[in-house]
């Protein structure tokens, strides 16, 4: 998986939690708390939805790692990877 | 007899509290039962057929209504952690509410979902008092009415430090107590913000179908998402060990296990359930507010009597208002009418018959132990003054008795309806006077959530399902 690919998922998810945000111009350098509504619940929410679809664990402390959709990727990409290779 | 079975997650209470969990549980694949001793959904916001016609309890307007691109408010937090869409609710805005104070409603304040209609208003009216309604306002807007941790401070305190004429500040606090206080004459600052937010701030809307389309779309989701219920079928005892629910006993002598058991009955009612010996402290003190409700059918649009523009309108008759247990059967000196013709259904619609609802506060220990034939004199003795109370706030008819000739059905509910079918101790539809912010009782896996828990309205039900099953259970999954 690529980082491109990674940051997909994430608007993906995003994008079923919070249907009322355009998504078009999200840019993955800037806090996505910064450009669109997303409150604690929202973001309890895209973690527990990593887990149900991609069976990703994103422990509580590391959190903040998914603040923009750039810091998403670096975080979660190798995860991606890791999980791939071991199936 | 004892057919054992084993949840992740067993929800006590198929109210919209407990509905609203069980989505969320049941979405990120928990395995849920939710048990229900009624044969209907819904709990304190339900909905009864008689003589092939559907009559709404609890629900008089959905609050909490903010239009579409609205974010951040109760409403669009529940559709995003429920997975519904706007669509799926399909509200239609009130076309507006008044509150009507004196003999017969001589001072009246005009509300509608639009905040600054209210300002105006009160700009009008109390024209000494704006400036402090306005700080009020920015003092509800800055406050975090979510906080599962907040102290509690007096709502009538803090209100008069911006609004100094009694009139003002009664006229408040009416539709405020009477949407969602459990406290006699004061509330918690807190329960203030969640109402003033819900009602003035945000608004009043409601399905066509009222009430049953929110049910509707809340089991589609909970079905879907796979969780499963057992309705006609409650929750008899709650087995206490090692200070953990260790095991529910239903009313069908079943027994099942569950890793973690949510109560959506109320904060005193969940506690009558322990058993072994154990006893929840501190022991929760069940509500003192109930209401009486007459619902009368019309063979004719409320707009045919004079009466279209009002949705809801708060009432009572003189300066002061008394928010509190009565001592007589029913205090018909304050109340709330709802007109629920009077939303916006659009062009061309609209219900196919009148509904006139009128509720008052009522005493519960007056209604609880009649014999049969009293309870029906009483009914009918109070339905009439209702009525006659209530017509006192409206325009008035154009023939005296117009009222009468064009009801054709009519039906109400007392404290004891309410007990007998949400078992509220009480009839006390606001649950306890203490709020239990986060849910937790002494028994570690055992949690509460709906009105006890303190959020209120119907959406407010939602999101305190949603907070606890987030809270207590998801988050530490």
């Amino acid at each position: 998986m690529t980082k491109d690919d990674c940051k997909k998922v994430v608007l993906d998810i995003i994008a079923d939690i919070a249907p009322d945000e355009d998504l078009t111009n999200v840019k993955s350098d800037v806090r996505l708390r910064d450009q669109l509504q997303l409150d604690s619940m929202d973001f309890l929410d895209i973690v527990m939805e990593l887990r149900k679809r991609h069976s990703i664990e994103v422990p509580e402390a590391d959190y903040i790692q998914l603040a923009s959709l750039d810091s998403c990727a670096e975080y979660l990409t190798p995860k991606f990877n890791a999980l791939s290779a071991k199936s | 007899m004892n057919t054992s079975s084993h949840y992740d997650v067993a929800i006590i209470g198929a109210g919209m509290s407990g509905l609203a969990a069980g989505i969320r549980l049941a979405h990120f694949g928990q395995r849920v039962c939710i048990f229900e001793r009624h044969n209907t959904v819904g709990g304190l916001n339900s909905f009864y057929s008689i003589g092939g016609r559907k009559f709404d309890v609890g629900l008089h307007a959905m609050t909490n209504f903010v239009r579409p691109g609205v974010k951040g408010t109760p409403l669009t937090k529940l559709l995003r952690q429920l997975r519904i869409s706007r669509e799926e609710f399909a509200l239609c805005e009130q076309k507006q509410t008044r509150i009507a104070f004196g003999p017969h409603g001589e001072t009246s304040l005009r509300f509608t979902n639009d905040f600054a209609v209210l300002e105006g208003e009160v700009a009008e009216k109390f024209p000494a008092q704006i400036d402090g309604f306005r700080r009020l306002a920015a003092a509800v807007r800055a406050y975090d009415d979510v906080s599962l941790d907040a102290q509690p401070v007096s709502a009538r305190a803090l209100v008069r430090q911006h609004i100094t004429d009694p009139l003002l500040e009664h006229m408040l606090f009416c539709p405020v107590m009477y949407y969602g206080s459990s406290s006699e004459h004061d509330m918690e600052f807190g329960q203030f913000v969640i109402m003033f937010k819900a009602l003035f701030l945000e608004g009043f809307a409601r399905p066509f179908d009222g009430v049953r389309v929110i049910l509707r779309v809340l089991l589609d989701k909970y079905r879907a998402a796979g969780g499963e219920r057992r309705m006609k079928c409650g929750v008899k005892h709650i087995v206490a060990r090692d200070g953990r629910a260790a095991a529910l006993l239903l009313d069908n002598g079943d027994e099942i296990t569950a890793d973690h058991v949510i109560s959506s009955i109320g904060a005193p009612e969940t506690a009558r359930l322990v058993h072994s010996g154990h006893r929840l402290q501190p022991a929760p003190v069940p509500g003192r507010l109930s209401f009486v409700e007459t619902i009368t059918i019309l063979d004719r649009q409320p707009a045919d009597l004079g009466w279209g523009s009002d949705t809801i309108v708060f009432f009572n008759d003189s300066a002061k208002f008394d928010y509190a247990c009565p001592e007589a059967q029913v205090d018909p000196r304050s109340g709330v009418i709802c007109i629920p013709n009077n939303f916006d259904y659009g062009p061309g619609q609209q219900l196919a018959e009148g509904i006139f609802r009128c509720t008052c506060l009522a005493n519960y220990e007056r209604w609880a132990h009649l014999p049969e034939e009293t309870y029906r004199a009483d009914k009918l003795r109070w339905y009439a003054a209702l009525q006659k109370s209530a017509q006192r706030f409206l325009p008035k008819l154009p023939v005296p008795d117009m009222l009468t000739h064009a009801t054709v059905s009519t039906d109400m509910f007392t404290p004891r309806t309410i007990t007998k079918f949400t078992g509220h101790l009480g009839g006390a539809i606001y649950g306890a006077a203490e709020k239990n912010r986060q849910g937790r009782t002494d028994l570690a896996n055992l949690y509460l959530c709906g009105t006890d828990q303190g959020f209120l309205g119907i959406v407010g039900a939602m999101l305190s399902g949603i907070s606890m099953a987030n809270y207590h259970i998801l988050a530490k999954a």
